[in-house]
C-alpha cells in the first residue's frame, strides 16, 4: 500500500489503522460505515423474521398467517430486504470504497450523519405504515393500489438520504485527489464503488421521480398513470439491484485481495466491464415490462436484447477475471502445483474466501442464468409473475448479496483470519 | 508487477490484454450476439409473442364493452354468479379483471381464432392461464388485445398473479374450450397454448 503523502500530523489523530487490511481509516468514516452496516443488519433481521413467517404460511400444512397478515409480512419482507438492507449496506460500501481505500477523510461527516438520520427516519416511517397495516401493497406498491401517504414519504426521505451519501462519495473522490491521499488512478475496488454510486444516482433519481408524484397522488393532489408508474418504478426497483451488482463485484475483488491476495489480471478489462454496467444495465430494467400492454415490441426488444446483453457481457467478464485473479494471486504465493493446486490449497476454512466462491458461483450461475433467460420476450410469457421470479432474485440477493455481506462482516470482525491477510499483503 | 484491487495503479493501466482474457471476451461477446439475434428473430418467426393490439381505454368504457359483450354472446348460464359467454369464432372477446374476479366465464372453441382483450377496472392484475402458464400484465386504463387460438380442449383457470389486495389469491376465473366439432367431454391434458399473436 502506498502511504498517504500529505496527511498532516494534525489530521493523523483522526485516523486509526485497520487490523484486517492495514489501511488507515478516518474515524468519521469508520463510524458512518458501522452505523450503516448496523442499520443494514437490523433490516436484514426484520426481513428475515418476516421471511420465516411468510414461509410458514406458504407451507400449506402449517399455514400460519391469515390472508391479511400474510400480505402484510410479505410487504415487510420485500421492503426490508430489497430496499433497506441492500441500500444501507451499499452506503457502508461507498464510504469504505472512497474514504478508506483512498486514505482520505470524509469531507462532510455531519452531512453523512444527516443522511443517515434521514434514511433511518424514512425507513422507520415506512416500517410504521407497514406494521400498522396502512401499506399492504407489497414491495412494488403498484398504483392505484393505495398505501398511507407516509409510506411514500418515508421512501422519499430514505432516497434523499441515500442521494446525499452518493454526493458525499463523489466529494470524497474530489478531496482525495486534491489532497493527494493517493497517487495514480483510483484502485479497482473504488472504481467499482464509483460504478455503484453512478448507478445509485440513476436509481434514486427514478425513485424520486416516481414516489414524489405517487405521494401527491396519495394525498389526492394529482393522478399517476399505472403504466407510467410501472415504467419509472422499475427504474428504481430493478436498478437498486444493479447498484448491488456493481458493488458486489467490487467486493469480490476486495475479498479476493484480502483472503488470498488475488490480483487484477488486467485493469483495462475489469474497468471496461464496470463501464458497460453504467452504460447498459439501467435499460435492462425493461425486462419487467415484457408482457405489459403499454409498450411496443421494438421498445421491449431493444432494451432487453441489445442493451441487456451488453450488461450481461460485463458480468461474463467479471465472472472470468475474479477467479482468474484468485488463481494468479495463489500462484504468486507459490501454490503452483498442477492445474488446480491453487484451488485445492485455497483457504477454504476462511469464511471470507469460501463465501466469495459461493457468492460468485450461486449469484453468477443460478442468479445470472435465470435472470438472462427470463428476460427474453418469449420466455417471459411463461415466467412473468410466477414463482420462477422470486426463485431468480433469491438466488441473487440471498446467495449473492447476503453471502457477500456475511463474508465481508466476517472479514471485518475475525481477528484470527486477519493474520493470514497480513501475510498475504506481502505479495501486493 | 501485479496489484490487488485495493492498490491504486500508477501510470498507464490501459495495457494489452492477456490471451486467455481475449479468448473469454470473444466467446462471451459472440454468445451475447447470438442471444441478441435470437430475440428479434424469434419475434418474427416464433408462434408466441406478447405483442398485441394496445390502446388506452377508460375503465368505465371498458366495463361498458364487457357488458355489451356479455349481452351479445351470453349463454344465459352462470357459474358462481358469473355469466358464461360463448363468442363465435373470430369474435372480439372482452375479459375484465377487478378485485377479486374475472368477468365473464369464457366458452371458446378449439382451433378458432379470437382477439382476447384484457383490462382492469381498478388496480393491476395478472392474467395467468392455468395450467398452461401463459402470463400477461393487466393494467387499468390499457386495453391489451391478444390474438389467441385455443389449441387444446379443456377446462382452464385464470389465476391472478399480480398482487391486487387481500382477496388476491381468491381471484380465479374460468375458460372452457370445447373440442372442435363435438360436444364431448374435454381432455384436461394439453401440450401447447395458443399464445398471443
Amino acid at each position: 500500500m502506498s502511504a498517504p503523502t500529505s496527511a498532516s500530523a494534525a489530521l493523523a489523530g483522526l485516523f486509526r489503522t485497520c487490523p484486517t487490511t492495514g489501511l488507515k481509516v478516518h474515524k468519521d468514516a469508520d463510524a458512518l460505515i458501522k452505523a450503516n452496516a448496523v442499520a443494514a443488519t437490523v433490516a436484514l433481521l426484520i426481513g428475515g423474521i418476516a421471511a420465516i413467517l411468510v414461509l410458514l404460511t406458504r407451507w400449506q400444512t402449517v399455514h400460519l398467517l391469515s390472508d391479511e397478515q400474510f400480505y402484510r409480512w410479505l410487504t415487510i419482507h420485500g421492503m426490508n430486504m430489497l430496499i433497506f438492507f441492500i441500500i444501507f449496506f451499499e452506503m457502508a460500501i461507498l464510504y469504505f470504497a472512497s474514504a478508506v481505500l483512498l486514505n482520505c477523510r470524509v469531507p462532510a461527516p455531519k452531512v453523512g450523519w444527516v443522511a443517515f438520520g434521514l434514511m433511518v427516519f424514512g425507513a422507520l416511517m415506512v416500517e410504521w405504515t407497514m406494521f400498522t397495516g396502512r401499506a399492504d401493497v407489497l414491495f412494488t406498491s403498484y398504483v392505484p393500489l393505495r398505501a398511507h401517504p407516509l409510506f411514500y414519504l418515508g421512501v422519499i426521505l430514505f432516497a434523499v438520504g441515500a442521494i446525499l451519501v452518493t454526493v458525499i462519495f463523489f466529494a470524497t473522490l474530489v478531496v482525495a485527489k486534491r489532497e493527494e491521499t493517493y497517487t495514480g488512478s483510483v484502485p479497482l475496488v473504488t472504481f467499482g464503488g464509483i460504478t455503484a454510486a453512478i448507478i445509485a444516482a440513476i436509481t434514486l433519481g427514478h425513485g424520486a421521480a416516481i414516489y414524489i408524484p405517487t405521494f401527491l397522488w396519495s394525498l389526492g393532489i394529482m393522478n399517476v398513470d399505472p403504466q407510467v408508474y410501472r415504467l419509472v418504478w422499475w427504474g428504481l426497483g430493478h436498478s437498486s439491484q444493479q447498484i448491488n451488482v456493481a458493488a458486489m463485484v467490487a467486493i469480490w475483488y476486495l475479498l479476493g485481495a484480502l483472503t488470498v491476495g488475488s490480483v487484477v489480471v488486467n485493469e483495462k478489462i475489469s474497468r471496461t466491464a464496470f463501464v458497460l454496467y453504467i452504460a447498459f444495465i439501467s435499460m435492462a430494467s425493461a425486462h419487467h415490462l415484457l408482457v405489459d400492454p403499454g409498450f411496443g415490441p421494438s421498445w421491449k426488444i431493444v432494451n432487453t436484447s441489445y442493451f441487456m446483453y451488453m450488461a450481461v457481457l460485463a458480468s461474463m467478464l467479471h465472472g472470468f477475471t475474479v477467479p482468474a485473479g484468485v488463481e494468479m494471486g495463489m500462484r504468486l504465493r507459490g501454490h503452483t502445483q498442477g492445474l488446480f493446486g491453487w484451488l485445492r490449497r485455497a483457504p477454504w476454512h476462511d469464511p471470507g474466501f469460501s463465501s466469495l466462491v459461493l457468492s460468485v458461483v450461486v449469484f453468477g450461475f443460478v442468479g445470472g442464468i435465470t435472470g438472462v433467460t427470463f428476460g427474453t420476450e418469449q420466455i417471459n410469457i411463461v415466467a412473468h409473475n410466477t414463482l420462477r421470479i422470486p426463485g431468480h432474485f433469491h438466488a441473487t440477493v440471498v446467495s449473492g448479496t447476503g453471502r457477500r455481506w456475511r463474508s465481508t462482516a466476517s472479514r471485518g470482525s475475525s481477528r484470527t483470519s486477519s493474520r493470514s491477510v497480513c501475510s498475504s499483503s506481502r505479495c501486493r | 508487477m501485479y496489484k490487488t484491487g485495493l492498490t491504486a495503479p500508477q501510470g498507464v493501466w490501459w495495457k494489452p490484454v492477456h490471451k486467455s482474457e481475449k479468448i473469454w471476451f470473444t466467446i462471451s461477446f459472440v454468445w451475447c450476439l447470438i442471444l441478441f439475434a435470437m430475440m428479434p428473430l424469434w419475434h418474427l418467426r416464433g408462434g408466441q409473442n406478447p405483442t398485441g393490439i394496445r390502446a388506452r381505454v377508460e375503465p368505465s368504457a371498458y366495463l361498458a364493452r364487457v357488458t355489451q359483450f356479455i349481452g351479445d354472446y351470453g349463454t344465459g348460464e352462470f357459474e358462481s354468479g358469473i355469466p358464461v359467454v360463448a363468442p363465435p369464432p373470430g369474435a372480439e372477446v372482452y375479459l375484465l379483471a377487478s378485485q377479486y374476479q374475472w368477468m365473464p366465464v369464457l366458452k371458446l372453441q378449439q382451433g378458432a381464432e379470437y382477439t382476447l382483450h384484457l383490462s382492469s377496472l381498478d388496480v393491476n392484475h395478472g392474467f395467468n392461464l392455468y395450467p398452461f402458464n401463459v402470463n400477461f400484465q393487466v393494467v387499468p386504463g390499457y386495453d391489451y388485445g391478444l390474438r389467441v387460438t385455443p389449441t387444446e380442449a379443456g377446462d382452464y383457470r385464470i389465476v391472478c398473479n399480480e398482487f391486487c389486495g387481500v382477496g388476491h389469491h381468491l381471484m380465479v376465473g374460468k375458460v372452457l374450450v370445447e373440442p372442435a366439432g363435438s360436444a364431448d367431454a374435454a381432455t384436461p391434458s394439453a401440450t401447447t397454448a395458443g399464445g398471443g399473436q
